[in-house]
């Protein structure tokens, strides 16, 4: 990966070229090119994902062997039993033993294969005896961590969307290291710990992947599955989500920072204060551009994937909000708009997903940008009378 | 038989009479060889339309970052380009052979059911152009995969999944109407002689393909139905929201589109069993066998759906019967590599074009089986799931698998269909540009499946650019290498030299007993089958 970000295309390409030609002819015969990061499975750092890049392993070298006895076999013929070298064809069409053989051979070592990933895939589903509980919800296209407390219940959350600009994707700036593998906030667990994950979704069907923790698992609406993992090194890991959900499907990465246990409870016991203060702001009155501020900030991580950054969205599926009617018109059914999303289309219902000061702020931002001049303010306590009414 | 002969008696009593003249002969005509040339000509369009929606995928992919399309056109591409290639290029491909070889082959004068085999030919071209015609509407064309999966393609899909339902709906008629034709075909018009276990192969893996078909198909149009329910008139059967279960769509859906991926790979099968003992002018080595692996191969398609969900969230007892029940799979697949290479063994070669492709074809198709084998693991399948490692892996079965054995047929029998040969090296030429082409597009796919690139993203992170560039460059060596496959076969059908009737030295099977050109109805006199013109 390194390597990369010194080369040029052209260089790049001939490096590429070079290793396909070393490669084609037998698949990664060479032990050497075999282990390096680009060409292989990650080995990660679990004992789940150790395992399972050895069964990898040894499942690729049995057919490497195959396919050398096999493709060996093939080609010596092609060489030697052609018509031009003079070669007169027999005749036979079947041997019964050597039909036996290969039958019976091939299933002889698919039970061998067999048993090591029995035992793997045993391994992976043992999900009791955990330490710590977090809920992963996959939504359209970011992903929310809950920590639970031992009844399961929510303790705080906070969503982990992508950072990358728009600017980088679009080639108009140079893209840094973690190009696409980049969140505002990463999921944190503690290293050495049980950890346990619910994973879940609001809408479509997501999946949620740590390569380097050798873990995967679907999430799907209205059905929670089970993952654990236990890191036993402190890092920050990069993963994506791996099923189409829809138009950002590629920008939804998964980052995990694993830290030392005294780190890991410093950081959360900040943010359960953090999480007081915020249901405190919910009483609070804020001035025009405390408001436009803050709405900006949140209109930019949840709203300009679909409504675009300078509010004209990209019709017919997602409309434009400058000039249009629900953000030019009664402020209550606005807000009720975002609270409770519209069935049947791509608009959730955010009233789950946003504090009542984080709703009051976008609000008051969509109802004072791009055009739009409402005379009206919008505060916490307006967010909390428009769905009490509701 | 009599009624399709009855039906000419009235305007032309001679038998070797010849076809209608101009647009009509094509819009009305029931003659296997007129439909086999349409369905051909139809497959190879699409081709070329599923192909410029690759080469927009692999533009975009060249580099990273967003050069060309919008992630939702992207999705749009990988969607349509899936599906085109599926129903569009390679299922009417393989019944365009069977509608053309299966009368030649057992002995008949055309299909059983000659009036339908119009009607399911001409639901296609309807039914794509239906599909097609959403990338144009308000909202876009379908965009949730060519799997799409509920609730994406229900709740969450653009309008135009009504349109792409009806097109479904069509392709299913129009598959399952084929499908029954090749099964009466086969079962009824046999020339006397012509026993079951004298079928040529690629008789009997269309024989089996078609009863897939049957039972599959029929479960497709359900999963659409309960989506066009759940859409439009309130239904919840995928929606979890109302007591329904995304995870039950993919169940069917996968039940269908399992034997699906067999459907694509029996007829295959079938071809490289008649193209190399031709050309290694030996028999075809264990015949029985290789009856009984695609009995077997079939019938275990059955039972291994689940395969494609491992991380859905399944139990572990499951887990591990889809595990076992697709391991087995390995068994019939390689008895029957290993009987075509024991064909080629002691054989005496030569390496015309179609032989060139059906090598190929082992030789590859082995490699998209050994990846297959990897991602049957279900505990390393968690690795590769929805990685590109699985597009490398389908991709080795599907171009130089079925693509492959497509081709190689066209060659074979081009000489007996038009009565000219093509230019043998130029077709050769073809089948290098091709070859390389193929390769260094899909294998480099392994390496950024395993490094972790998902499938399906319009973007990727910096790590996998190496081999997306690869990637790109071979799609088009391997895109462009099709059109020049359009003019090899252009110049065949116009100037190609007169074929002999027997065209291949090594040949066998009552096709090549046909004069070339093959006359507008086959046999009109049943043949006598002898030891030597059964199977070869």
């Amino acid at each position: 990966m390194s390597v990369n970000k010194h080369c040029t295309g052209t260089r790049r390409l001939t490096i590429a070229v070079a290793v396909m030609l070393a490669l084609l002819p037998g698949l990664a015969l060479s032990q050497g090119i075999i282990f390096d990061d680009e060409l292989n499975m990650r080995q990660g750092v679990t004992e789940i994902s150790k395992s399972v890049y050895d069964l990898h392993m040894l499942i690729l070298w049995v057919c490497v062997v195959i396919g050398v006895v096999v493709f060996g076999a093939m080609f010596w013929s092609i060489i030697h039993h052609r018509k031009s070298a003079g070669y007169k064809a027999s005749h036979f069409h079947e041997n019964t033993k050597l039909e036996i053989a290969w039958t019976v051979v091939p299933t002889l070592i698919l039970i061998a294969m067999a048993v090591p990933s029995t035992e793997v895939l045993v391994d992976m589903y043992d999900t009791g005896g955990e330490d710590m509980k977090v809920e992963v919800r996959g939504y359209q296209w970011k992903w929310q961590y809950k920590y639970l407390d031992e009844n399961r219940n929510n303790t705080f959350s906070f969503f982990s969307s992508l950072t990358t600009s728009i600017n980088e994707r679009e080639n108009r700036v140079p893209k840094g290291e973690h190009y696409l593998l980049e969140v505002d906030e990463p999921l944190r667990i503690p290293v050495n710990k049980k950890v346990r994950f619910l994973v879940t979704s609001q809408d479509v069907i997501h999946a949620w992947w740590v390569p380097d923790f050798g873990i995967k698992r679907d999430a799907v609406p209205g059905m929670v599955n089970e993952l654990w993992t236990i890191v036993p090194e402190p890092g920050v890991y990069r993963g994506q989500c791996t099923e189409l959900c829809g138009k950002d499907h590629g920008f939804m990465p998964v980052v995990v920072e694993v830290l030392p246990q005294e780190d890991f409870d410093r950081w959360f016991a900040d943010r359960l204060a953090a999480e007081q203060e915020r249901k405190k702001l919910e009483s609070m009155q804020f001035t025009h551009e405390e408001l436009m501020t803050q709405g900006e900030g949140v209109y930019t991580k949840f709203c300009a994937s679909c409504h675009q950054a300078n509010g004209q969205g990209v019709p017919p599926v997602f409309p434009g909000l400058a000039g249009s009617k629900v953000a030019t018109g009664p402020r209550d059914d606005h807000i009720r708009l975002i609270v409770n999303g519209v069935t049947g289309t791509a608009m959730q219902a955010f009233g789950g997903q946003l504090s009542k000061a984080e709703l009051a702020a976008v609000v008051h931002f969509e109802r004072h940008s791009w055009g739009n001049n409402a005379e009206d303010m919008t505060q916490p306590v307006d967010v909390a009378n428009a769905t009490a009414a509701n | 038989m009599s009624e399709v002969i009855d039906t000419h008696a009235g305007h032309d009593d001679h038998e070797h009479h010849g076809p209608d003249k101009g647009l009509a002969r094509w819009l009305f005509t029931t003659n296997h060889k007129d439909i086999g040339t349409l369905y051909l000509w139809f497959s190879f369009a699409m081709f070329l339309i599923g192909g410029c929606m690759a080469l927009v995928i692999r533009a975009e992919l060249f580099q990273p970052g967003m050069q060309f399309v919008y992630p939702e056109f992207f999705n749009q591409m990988t969607t349509n380009h899936g599906l085109i290639m599926v129903f569009g290029a390679v299922m009417p491909a393989f019944v365009g052979l069977a509608n053309w070889l299966v009368p030649m082959m057992v002995g008949a004068p055309d299909m059983a059911l000659p009036r339908m085999n119009n009607l399911s030919f001409w639901i296609l071209p309807f039914a794509f152009g239906i599909m097609i015609s959403t990338l144009f509407m308000e909202g876009g064309g379908p965009n949730f995969g060519w799997t799409f999966y509920a609730p994406l393609s229900t709740t969450y899909a653009p309008d135009s999944v009504t349109y792409f339902i009806f097109a479904v709906h069509m392709m299913g008629a129009s598959s399952i109407m084929g499908s029954i034709n090749i099964i009466a075909t086969i079962l009824n018009m046999r020339a006397p002689g012509m026993t079951l276990m004298k079928m040529p192969l690629f008789v009997w893996t269309w024989l089996i393909t078609a009863y897939l078909l049957l039972a599959v198909m029929p479960v497709l149009a359900g999963a659409v139905t309960m989506m066009l329910f759940d859409i439009h008139f309130g239904t919840s059967f995928f929606n979890a929201a109302g007591g329904g279960d995304p995870v039950m769509f993919q169940h069917i859906f996968w039940f269908f589109g399992h034997p699906e991926v067999y459907i694509m790979i029996l007829p295959a099968f079938g071809i490289v069993s008649q193209i190399l003992p031709t050309f290694a002018r030996k028999p075809l080595f264990g015949y029985d066998s290789m009856v009984y692996a695609v009995a077997s191969i079939a019938f275990l398609s059955f039972i291994v759906w689940a395969h494609h969900m491992f991380t859905v969230g399944m139990p572990l007892a499951g887990q591990l019967f889809f595990m076992y029940a697709t391991m087995l799979i390995a068994i019939p697949t390689g008895v029957k590599v290993f009987n075509w290479i024991a064909t080629m063994w002691q054989g005496s070669m030569t390496f015309e074009t179609p032989m060139l492709f059906s090598i190929a074809f082992v030789v590859l198709f082995t490699i998209g089986g050994f990846s297959g084998l990897m991602l049957a693991i279900t505990p390393v399948d968690y690795q590769y799931h929805d990685t590109y490692f699985v597009v490398a892996h389908f991709h080795y079965v599907l171009v130089p698998g079925a693509i492959f054995s497509i081709i190689a047929a066209v060659y074979y029998w081009l000489p007996k269909w038009c009565g000219r040969v093509y230019d043998e090296r130029l077709g050769k030429l073809h089948f290098w540009l091709s070859f390389i082409g193929v390769n260094v597009t899909f294998f480099p796919q392994h390496f950024s499946g395993l490094a972790g690139m998902p499938r399906r993203v319009p973007d990727y992170a910096m790590q996998f650019a190496d081999f997306n560039m690869l990637s790109s460059i071979g799609a088009f060596i391997f895109g462009l290498s099709q059109v020049f496959f359009l003019y090899i076969v252009i110049k065949a059908i116009r100037s190609g030299q007169q074929a002999t009737d027997r065209v291949w030295e090594g040949a066998h099977g009552l096709e090549w007993t046909l004069p070339s050109p093959a006359p507008y109805h086959s046999f009109t006199h049943p043949p006598k089958v002898t030891d030597a013109e059964a199977h070869s």
